[in-house]
């Protein structure tokens, strides 16, 4: 897969500075969701963000993208406070990826992709070839015209991919994107992906709890601890940039995966000795 | 045509089996045509009256479609009011629960009051009985939208409008076409008791029946109601079938 440079679309940087955000919740009180992260991702760096479910780490993804504000800390992007104002020309592109597909039923795959540039206001024609290129991308072509409802759980995944991808995003977020697949759809949208941060050269974050996966697609590993999210390890992965299905066998995948599994354990302990502390 | 005729042919056997059987049973027992009727004697009585009964049905018909109409534009627009802020839905929504505990019965005098005998009272009618359903469906559809797609909405930037129209508003459909299914059977009973004080239609011929003592054409009457409720119920099924082919 390969794009003209034209078309490539280079990452932004992304900087958290002591961010932290808290909730209110009826039963807890207030629970503290993000304790003070710190984080430097490089432009078209691509960093998993691996931690136990329910750490913090999707509320992390919503204040990058703008759909949730932290409390104190400093979000950066390309060293500019992020500007999320509908219609403004500096807009920072963002894109966002669901834990589901969460598409619309009524639209099929090309209505569903080409969803992001009407809102942005975009003309409709350009609008239907940006989609169409964007399921070519994901390897949708045959299935424009087929509504939500005709795709298999990997399918729909492919196509929330691509309608974040029809924005041309410099930023790209993921929230554990495909958790809910079986592990043959799950390896290959892996693949996907990591093809398609190639040929793009956008900046990725991606959410996991699945070390193995973290572990095949980033570049660099963040492991956080459980509620409320600290970072317990910055790990950059000793892979070749080459990742294919016989990586996953190799005696380094596994060192690394091992290295990943330590620190998850560690802050699962460190988070629960300062919770009874 | 297969599955149509599959869903068709047992509800009309049943008729059929409950028609004969009633027929049957009441000329065994001798029952008082003042009473209870045969079905055959309300059929001839259909047959009779048919320059009257048809006409009627027409007016009530009208009267039904126009008031349902009205509980469409007017549910949907509240549904949206509704939805736009918890506390416009806290500061109005007991106000439209009045439409559904109100009896219509109770009301329909004073319906004549405002809008004098005939066709618009019944239309009044109609349409307060059957706004409620159209409202309460369409707010818990548009209150139940995927908050990761309002969320992908807000990324993108997306206006109150657009969000209306291109996520809220369709996802509310299917929950739309719930409301309008109760409100098309509603409708009909409040269509026919504004009848039975402002004029017009079914209801006056069941009264002057009544009137009459003749329970054939009463049956008859009631008969032709059922049948209006029925093909407005098929109606409403039908064009949500299509409308929602894809939901």
């Amino acid at each position: 897969m390969r794009t003209d440079d034209a078309a490539r679309a280079r990452g932004i940087s992304v900087s958290l500075r002591d961010v932290r955000r808290s909730f209110r919740s009826p039963a807890e009180g207030t629970v503290e969701a993000v304790a003070g992260v710190d984080l430097v991702v490089a432009p078209g760096e691509f960093v998993a963000l691996l931690g136990p479910s329910g750490c913090g780490k999707s509320t992390l993804l919503r204040i990058l993208a703008g759909l949730d504000r932290q409390d104190a800390g400093a979000v950066l992007l390309d060293g500019q406070p992020p500007d999320l104002r509908p219609g403004s020309p500096t807009r920072t592109p963002i894109a966002y990826v669901f834990q589901d597909a969460h598409l619309l039923p009524w639209r099929d795959v090309l209505g569903n992709v080409a969803l992001p540039l009407e809102l942005l206001g975009h003309a409709a024609d350009r609008c239907r070839a940006a989609a169409r290129l964007a399921v070519e991308q994901v390897g949708l072509a045959d299935a424009v015209r087929r509504t939500p409802a005709q795709l298999s759980g990997g399918m729909r995944m492919r196509v929330s991919l691509a309608r974040a991808l029809v924005t041309r995003p410099r930023l790209l977020l993921l929230d554990e994107p495909f958790a809910a697949l079986d592990e043959i759809s799950r390896q290959a949208l892996d693949d996907q992906l990591r093809a398609l941060w190639v040929a793009t050269g956008m900046t990725v974050l991606f959410v996991t709890h699945s070390i193995a996966e973290a572990a095949f697609l980033a570049e660099r590993a963040v492991v956080l601890s459980r509620r409320p999210a600290r970072v317990v390890l910055e790990h950059r992965l000793d892979l070749p940039a080459r990742r294919d299905a016989e990586l996953r066998a190799d005696a380094g995948f596994a060192r690394e995966t091992g290295v990943l599994q330590d620190a998850l354990r560690r802050g699962a302990e460190a988070s629960a000795s300062a919770t009874f502390r | 045509m297969n599955g149509f005729a599959a869903r068709i042919a047992p509800p009309v056997a049943t008729f059929v089996v409950a028609t004969l059987l009633a027929e049957i049973a009441i000329r065994a027992l001798a029952v008082s045509p003042l009473l209870l009727p045969p079905p055959s004697a309300v059929g001839r009585a259909a047959w009779i009256y048919s320059g009257t009964l048809w006409p009627a049905l027409a007016s009530t018909a009208g009267a039904v479609v126009a008031g349902l109409a009205a509980s469409t534009v007017v549910g949907i627009l509240a549904a949206i009011a509704l939805a736009s802020s918890r506390w416009v839905e806290r500061a109005f929504y007991p106000y439209a629960i009045f439409f559904q505990i109100v009896p219509i019965v109770a009301i329909a005098p004073l319906l004549v009051i405002w809008f004098g005998y005939g066709w618009r009272a019944v239309v009044a009618a109609a349409f307060i009985v059957s706004v409620f359903p159209v409202i309460a469906n369409t707010l818990a559809g548009l209150r139940a939208v995927d908050p990761a797609l309002l969320d992908l909405f807000r990324l993108y930037g997306a206006g109150r409008v657009a969000r209306l129209v291109k996520l809220e508003l369709p996802w509310a459909l299917p929950n739309l076409f719930t409301g309008l299914r109760i409100a098309a059977g509603l409708a009909v009973i409040g269509a026919i008791v504004g009848e039975f004080v402002g004029g017009g239609g079914i209801g006056v011929v069941v009264l002057e029946a009544m009137r009459q003592q003749r329970t054939d054409l009463v049956f008859a009457a009631i008969l032709h109601a059922s049948l209006l409720g029925l093909v407005l119920f098929g109606t409403v099924d039908g064009i949500s079938r299509v409308a929602l082919r894809r939901w």
